[in-house]
């Protein structure tokens, strides 16, 4: 187990440090220095500014520059909004996208695992039916259109909803569903699928056949095999929901992360861009990590050290 | 065949007469009643069962017609704006109605239609080239070259797909042809991992030791007796790669980052659309959300169809 993790360890760093190199040579692969493009600068300016930004150095040692400071968890300042440094944008932003994440994964695992649930016990039934095309629909809707219907139907129409911004619970409903549909509807297809199988098993049958009540058994009995399932791709949906929530903050102009991502990619904030890729890397790649070491707890047939090799 | 009873009544035991000789035709017991089938003409009579997928069918193939045809049922170009007809509803006159700039929103549509379209199939044809190479190679190759493949494949599969789409997408532009290096760029990893799976359980098989056998070179092999055995893995995978790409596509544009004007996409009119929801232009988003909807509805659940009727092992 400790060998696992430490070996998963290694393969992360690695990762991120490939990550952060090939953002890092992406960036610097655009021809022109962000401040030679709109503002009439004189030419001592300008070269004041590049060497406080040490655009001035050669490439290779700008990256080592970067490293260091990534390696003391400084993402550096923005060039754009020279007042803020990354850090800054991240430690205003990130609060604010993990309650949006984490409320609709909630919303999207809940719902999700009740539904598929309830669609397995009646399997080919009415209710799997609607269930499952709810599903397929989910699926099939992108986030930002289902945010859009929200909007117009639950906030301008009918006003229960506020239309957007992000300050009392009341707010977090909207952008929160809309972020979950797409994950719910995989959720509620993979326990579907996963239940259906558990329950075909024998020790189903023989908890059956000692008089258990339906709920019993899939609460006692079937719920854990079936989930683990769920859980294997719970990394990938917080991918999801992270890239997701890029678009549902511009709509719903949430101050969180995917702002400042957005924001910098439109001003074409190079720093901004890379902090915040690296920042999110960072945290999907250690999202993955517990993933893994969770479901390795939870499902004691596999061993971990042996899937390392 | 009748059974010979009254012959029987004057000798009453005659074993011999007991046994008469069956018709002819009814010799052959071992002939093969039905035609024998092919995998696939299995896989498709499968498939035809599945009302939901035959649907998703249907619709995929009219809308790949209307994205050929559709441009040029009405009177307008895309791109033709006639400012004094902006905003319009749809009427008889312009189907889908007209957007800000006066441009017919049905011309649009199915032009956005085939860039959509475009960007999915392509998407997918690309990733099963690169995929196919490389994971056969992998697999097929094995060992330590197989080790040092798949070590790439794992650091490029924890990249988060989207945000190194993006970041290529700020390096390279916005344009048609960067989007489709941007999806595909990392998206043949999973592909190349389904083909490598597959070739490292097929490779040590009876057919292929044979074909081995007598002398067959290892393309031979790669394209005889592995790809084949692999096509319903990979049909699956193209699939469910379209609507990844066509997703991948809107979303992009939804950033700013997708294709440029006068070009519309999906993607970029539902952008264009969404700003002005509020005041009451529905058709504006209506139209293009509807279709990329659709879309990914008719992969989806033509995607699902295939893997049951593909992998009969799976089927639940």
């Amino acid at each position: 187990m400790a060998k696992y993790v430490a070996n998963r360890l290694f393969a992360m760093l690695i990762t991120l440090w490939i990550i952060v190199t090939i953002t890092f040579f992406l960036m610097h692969a655009i021809p022109g220095s962000p401040f030679n493009q709109e503002r009439n600068t004189s030419e001592a300016v300008q070269q004041n500014l590049e060497a406080h930004y040490h655009l001035n150095e050669p490439v290779f040692v700008q990256y080592f520059i970067y490293l260091k400071s990534l390696a003391t968890l400084d993402f550096g300042p923005s060039i754009k909004q020279s007042s803020t440094s990354v850090n800054e944008m991240i430690g205003r932003g990130f609060p604010v996208s993990a309650e949006l994440g984490m409320l609709s994964l909630a919303i999207a695992v809940i719902s999700g695992v009740i539904l598929g649930i309830f669609a397995a016990l009646k399997h080919n039934g009415t209710i799997d039916y609607i269930a499952m095309t709810f599903a397929v629909i989910g699926i099939s809707v992108p986030n930002f259109i289902m945010a859009t219907l929200l909007i117009q139907q639950l906030a301008v129409t009918w006003e229960i909803f506020p239309v957007a911004t992000w300050s009392s619970p009341m707010h977090m409903v909207l952008p929160a569903v809309a972020l979950a549909t797409g994950p719910m509807a995989i959720i509620a297809r993979l326990t579907r699928s996963s239940m259906i199988e558990v329950l075909n098993q024998d020790y189903i049958l023989t908890a059956k056949a000692k008089g258990m009540s339906t709920y019993q058994i899939v609460m006692k009995h079937a719920m854990r095999n079936a989930l683990l399932p769920v859980i294997t791709i719970l990394g990938t949906l917080v991918a999801g929901v992270l890239t997701g929530s890029f678009v549902i903050e511009k709509i719903f102009a949430i101050p969180g992360m995917g702002k400042y991502f957005i924001n910098g990619i439109n001003d074409r904030d190079y720093p901004v861009i890379m902090g915040t890729t690296v920042f999110y890397s960072a945290f999907l790649i250690m999202m993955l990590f517990i993933v893994d070491i969770a479901y390795g707890i939870l499902d004691p047939r596999i061993k971990l050290h042996k899937r390392g090799n | 065949m009748s059974l010979p009873e009254k012959s029987n009544q004057k000798t009453p035991y005659t074993p011999d007469d007991l046994f008469v000789p069956l018709e002819t035709s009814s010799y052959d017991a071992d002939r093969i009643a039905k035609p024998s089938i092919s995998y696939w003409k299995d896989a498709w009579m499968r498939l035809a069962q599945n009302k939901l997928s035959m649907a998703g069918l249907i619709v995929l193939i009219l809308l790949v017609l209307m994205a050929i045809f559709g441009p040029m049922m009405s009177p307008y170009s895309y791109s033709h704006q006639v400012l004094t007809n902006g905003n319009q509803a749809p009427s008889g006159e312009h189907w889908f109605g007209t957007d800000n700039l006066g441009r017919d929103m049905f011309t649009r549509t199915w032009n956005g239609a085939r860039i959509s379209l475009f960007v999915g199939f392509m998407a997918a044809i690309i990733d099963f080239i690169i995929g196919v190479a490389y994971g056969g190679f992998s697999g097929y190759k094995g060992g330590r070259v197989d080790n040092f493949m798949m070590r790439i494949i794992e650091i490029l599969y924890g990249l988060p797909y989207l945000l190194m789409v993006i970041l290529l997408m700020v390096v390279m532009g916005p344009g048609l042809f960067t989007i489709i290096v941007a999806l595909t760029v990392t998206g043949w990893v999973g592909m190349a991992r389904i083909v490598r799976g597959q070739v490292l359980q097929l490779k040590n098989s009876e057919h292929v030791l044979a074909s081995r056998t007598f002398g067959a070179s290892a393309g031979r092999v790669i394209r005889k007796n592995l790809l084949p055995n692999t096509m319903g893995p990979i049909i699956v995978q193209m699939t469910l790669t379209v609507p990844t790409a066509i997703f991948a596509e809107a979303f992009l544009s939804f950033l700013g980052l997708g294709v440029q004007a006068p070009i519309a996409s999906w993607g970029v009119m539902a952008n264009d659309g969404l700003s002005v929801i509020l005041s009451g232009h529905w058709w504006r988003l209506f139209f293009p959300a509807f279709f990329i909807s659709l879309t990914m509805f008719a992969f989806n659940v033509l995607g699902d169809g295939l893997q049951d009727a593909l992998d009969p092992k799976l089927r639940r």
